[in-house]
């Protein structure tokens, strides 16, 4: 197949379906009837904590595991079976993966050479590609003699040299430092967009997520918690675990009665889907933003742990046996020490609420560790 | 293919991003080092352990029967009876075990580091029992138990040599391959199209080209060494023909046949090293042209 710039912007995006994925390993089910549609030309990513099952979808999507039951279907054709060198599907790892023994170029040109393309027209695309990651003056470089993001651009140019029907991108970012990853992290996006090739992420970076992805699939053991939006998934998290494992949330026991809760001694309606079944006994997700607090000497709260993010500052309040993280503007921040009384309040229209052994038994390995004082 | 943006690359890459990483050579960078004398006395001892034996075999290999220095034992090496014959079967035997150790160990070892890296620990004991059990009883079994055509053929050697040579092959060749992070290399090849065979042919065995090498060398001097067993199955090897040689009339002969053998081994390693240095810079050149 010819490769041309007009192919690239043309949107040639593939629909990706997984149709209940089951894969276990020995008595691990890492995928645990997996279910999930990718539109032609989105940008998904899979969240979830380690042993998730993420990467292991992605594996199973290009080919490199087997499945024990289920269905992987591109463009309405059954790739289940078929090997992975068949599948067409570009893939950057998440370790350097170019080959040592070879140039930045030749690195490029080696999926071309496997579809039997003549040198010249290799080393052109190869040349192109190289140009496109901003890397053309660096071809006759070797793995050893670059840095590890002119790395991961040279093996995103060597997956997209086969024009994929499929870009699979498995914590490519990881191995980076801050600044470089941040970079890296527009770029792919952009380049994304720009070329409309369908793109599957693996991460469990929620910056990288909620600021690259069309769509978010969250994951928990083997299954999808949440298929959403990332403002939708931020906003409107559909279960605990979701709330817990995506931003902040701080956990406040309540009592549910008639879809309400009292909270702070505030009445709160509670959030309609998963939370509307909950009765009795339990605990209400809270994001540092749903809670708004007063400075009162004779106020409930008292500042226990703060923290400067820089427009942001994250305090910690005590209230009685709960703790509740909240986020103030800087400027406001600043006035606020350890140990200040605080009247708190809830600022969202509507609170999630989980029943409170669901909450005990979410996973909480990958949540970001707690706010210190700064 | 036009760049994305108007002006250039989407990627418009920072300037610490794009740094290469710096190649260090010893004549750059100026270390100051304290000698400690313990060192230096730790390797003129191990120095002189190598080097008073290789002295003393060479100049006794130098001596005429008068004591005095000669090339003597040398120049009559060539024509001395049954060498010529000895060392083209040695030769063709460390070939035939070259070839097949290599064709027997480097899938084998490739395919349990990728597909049964549980294996690798039971590889590893496995493939020490050579060294643990006797030649002589490996020998002494087999010259039992294979038929009589085959006692005949001295690539019975090459076979025994075969399991001999495995400790070491293996070792060698699962360090090279430990040095790469061999699934990723060879999961990237398959998703860009590659099968086994152009993925081990392109990509693996070029990435563990020293590992290989040093196998290689490893079996070679092994074959050239290894006397009980080709003593026991009458084969008359370089090590069998230097044990048979008269040592009361022609001992420096027989040493200078030993020193050969050494110098040999060294010339050959040096060389097979310096062709895989200019392949490497060849190679480099072409690509980056």
């Amino acid at each position: 197949m010819a490769y041309s710039s007009s192919q690239q912007t043309a949107g040639a995006g593939a629909a990706v379906s997984l149709e209940n994925l089951v894969r276990t390993f020995g008595s691990v089910r890492a995928l645990d009837g997996l279910s999930l549609k990718i539109e032609p030309g989105e940008f998904m990513a899979l969240l979830g904590p380690s042993g998730c099952g993420k990467t292991t979808a992605l594996r199973v999507l290009a080919g490199f595991e087997l499945l024990d039951s289920g269905r992987v279907v591109v463009d309405g054709v059954d790739l289940s079976n078929v090997n992975a060198r068949k599948r067409d599907m570009g893939m950057v790892f998440q370790s350097y993966s170019l080959f040592p023994n070879m140039n930045a170029l030749n690195n490029v040109a080696f999926g071309l050479r496997m579809r039997k393309q003549a040198a010249s027209q290799r080393r052109k695309k190869a040349g192109e590609l190289l140009e496109m990651v901003g890397l053309a003056d660096q071809a006759a470089k070797y793995p050893h003699q670059m840095s590890g993001g002119q790395q991961q651009r040279v093996a995103l140019a060597r997956a997209l040299a086969i024009e994929p029907r499929v870009l699979l991108l498995d914590e490519p970012l990881s191995a980076l430092d801050a600044m470089v990853r941040a970079e890296l992290r527009d770029q792919i996006r952009s380049l994304q967009q720009r070329l409309a090739i369908t793109t599957v992420f693996v991460t469990h970076d929620q910056e990288e997520v909620l600021s690259m992805a069309d769509r978010v699939c969250v994951m928990s053991r083997g299954h999808i918690e949440q298929v959403a939006t990332p403002a939708e998934l931020y906003s409107r998290p559909g279960t605990a675990f979701v709330a817990q494992f995506v931003g902040i949330s701080s956990r406040v026991p309540v009592d549910v009665a008639n879809k309400e809760v009292v909270i702070f001694g505030q009445r709160c309606p509670i959030r309609s889907g998963d939370s509307s079944s909950v009765v009795g006994a339990a605990d209400a997700l809270l994001r540092p933003e749903d809670i708004a607090i007063e400075v009162d000497p004779n106020g409930k709260g008292f500042v226990t742990r703060k923290s400067f993010l820089g427009a942001m500052t994250r305090l910690v309040i005590q209230i009685g046996d709960t703790s509740v993280r909240v986020d103030v503007r800087s400027d406001a921040g600043a006035d606020i020490d350890l140990g200040t009384h605080v009247r708190p309040s809830i600022v969202a229209r509507d609170v999630l609420v989980a029943p409170r052994k669901e909450i005990t038994a979410v996973d909480t390995s990958a949540t970001p560790p707690p706010p210190t004082v700064s | 293919m036009a760049p994305l943006s108007g002006a250039g690359s989407v990627f418009e890459v920072s300037e610490a991003e794009n740094q290469t990483v710096p190649e260090f050579s010893t004549g750059t960078i100026r270390r100051r080092r304290r000698v400690r004398w313990w060192r230096v006395v730790v390797l003129l001892l191990s120095g002189a352990f190598f080097i008073i034996p290789l002295y003393a075999g060479i100049k006794f290999s130098l001596q005429n029967v008068q004591g005095h220095f000669s090339f003597q034992a040398y120049e009559k090496l060539p024509s001395a009876p049954g060498f010529t014959g000895a060392l083209t079967l040695s030769l063709k035997i460390a070939l035939v075990t070259m070839v097949v150790s290599t064709l027997l160990m480097v899938p084998t070892a490739i395919y349990v580091h990728v597909r049964l890296p549980r294996l690798r620990r039971l590889l590893d004991v496995v493939t020490v029992l050579p060294i643990v059990i006797p030649p002589i009883v490996l020998i002494i079994g087999v010259l039992g138990v294979f038929p009589l055509w085959a006692k005949s053929s001295p690539y019975l050697l090459s076979f025994m040599y075969v399991i001999l040579s495995m400790p070491f092959v293996y070792r060698s060749l699962d360090a090279g391959l430990g040095a790469i992070d061999l699934k990723t290399l060879t999961e990237a090849s398959r998703s860009l199209g590659g099968n086994w065979l152009t993925t081990m042919w392109r990509i693996v065995l070029p990435n563990i080209r020293p590992a290989l090498l040093s196998a290689t060398v490893l079996t070679l001097a092994l074959v050239f060494g290894e006397y009980t067993m080709a003593s026991l199955d009458l084969w008359t090897t370089i090590p069998v023909w230097i044990a048979q040689f008269q040592v009361s009339t022609d001992g420096p002969i027989q040493v200078a046949a030993s020193m050969m053998g050494l110098i040999g081994t060294w010339i050959l390693l040096m060389l097979v090293v310096s062709i895989d240095r200019s392949q490497s810079r060849r190679t480099r050149r072409k690509q980056g042209a």
